[in-house]
């Protein structure tokens, strides 16, 4: 009966939870109001949790919520139900796309929408940014909370990562797992 | 078959490389499935984000699931989205099972501390690669000062602003067409 609950639990947030892995926090707290799986102070460790391991954090969060409710199971009936509705949604899409690739009106859209969306990973970075450098602080606190080794080590690490990506030295660039491996010890260290 | 291994273990590579949402997917993204594999373009995963922000669901699923639809169709799009949603499920369940309070741990919040830090470098020099991709004139540059300003200063939903973007991109051009008939 768990594994059925789970089910329509996470296929209704996979298929509702619009814009992405933190969309999906307010439906797992009602998932936490109605079910005795986890309470709502869980969600918060859960929510952590998630930020500070491998994966996506969205996944992360159903995979938890899954195994809280039902261990390893549960895990796995979560996890699926909740990127089977955009599987779905998506394949529909693809296909759409691929019929459409050359439309006219379609490049129209892209022309504008392109530019737009690097504006919208600018601001999710700004957000991230401000959790690495300021301690997520509020706004009228930002400047009292600098974190002046995480901005230097920041520094430090892009201006490396900028000089290899350039054309001519390309063929030294590192892979990114490199550099979170160096940020890794260098925090261990410090 | 020996596709079909490689989308899966190339979206596994990717989400466990993966800290954080969609965005910190991005750095991966470029070096895995531009430059290693060479499986799509910098603007096609530019397409794939922006309808990820208005489609149910994880990003990170969804750009998956576009990609190993391109490769492999439907059965393509599955070994994607298995791929990437393995490495959370095996971590998470040991975390949940075994270390439940792994977070408080000292070492592991100073390794996240530069963890993050590390990630926000590799964030900026994805985002300044696909931006230069993605802004190409005049035209681009308003649009992505006018998302931003909308975004920072108007809380601005994402779905607001990829709908209008998408009416603005056709007027634009339509009207733009027109004049170069004239």
């Amino acid at each position: 009966m768990t594994y059925l609950q789970l089910f329509y639990e996470f296929f209704k947030t996979g298929l509702f939870a619009v814009g992405g892995g933190m969309a999906t926090i307010p439906f797992l707290r009602e998932i936490a109001e109605k079910y005795p799986w986890y309470t709502t102070a869980d969600l918060i460790d859960m929510i952590a949790i998630s930020e500070s391991t491998p994966g996506p954090v969205g996944v992360n969060m159903a995979t938890f919520a899954g195994y809280m409710a039902g261990s390893f199971l549960g895990a796995l009936i979560a996890t699926l139900s909740l990127v089977l509705p955009s599987y779905l949604v998506i394949l529909v899409i693809a296909r759409m796309m691929a019929a459409f690739r050359d439309n006219k009106y379609v490049n129209y859209a892209f022309s504008a929408l392109r530019p737009a969306v690097v504006a919208l990973m600018a601001t999710a970075a700004l957000s991230i940014f401000k959790i690495a450098f300021c301690h997520d602080a509020p706004v009228n606190e930002l400047f009292n909370n600098i974190d002046i080794k995480a901005i230097v080590l920041f520094l430090i690490l892009f201006l490396i990562m900028h000089t290899l990506a350039s054309p001519k030295l390309k063929k030294y660039a590192l892979h990114p797992v490199i550099y979170i491996a160096v940020g890794a010890i260098v925090g261990i260290m410090l | 078959m020996k596709e079909l291994l490689d989308l899966y273990v190339s979206f596994f590579k990717i989400g466990i490389l993966t800290f954080g949402g969609g965005m910190a997917m991005l750095p991966m993204l470029n070096s895995e499935l531009v430059e290693k594999r060479k499986w799509v373009t910098e603007e096609e995963i530019l397409d794939y984000f922006a309808i990820g922000q208005c489609t149910p669901g994880i990003i990170a699923v969804n750009t998956a699931t576009f990609v190993g639809y391109k490769k492999r169709k439907a059965l393509g799009g599955l070994m994607t989205t298995l791929g990437v949603i393995s490495p959370s499920i095996i971590i998470i369940t040991i975390v949940a099972a075994f270390l439940g309070n792994i977070s408080d741990n000292v070492y592991v919040q100073k390794a996240l501390w530069g963890i993050r830090v590390a990630a926000c470098a590799l964030i900026l020099e994805g985002i300044l690669k696909i931006g230069k991709k993605g802004i190409k004139d005049a035209f681009g540059v308003i649009i992505f000062l006018l998302a931003l300003l909308s975004v920072l200063f108007l809380g601005a939903k994402s779905v607001i602003i990829v709908i209008s973007s998408i009416i603005i991109g056709i007027v634009y051009n339509i009207i733009r067409a027109k004049g170069v008939v004239k």
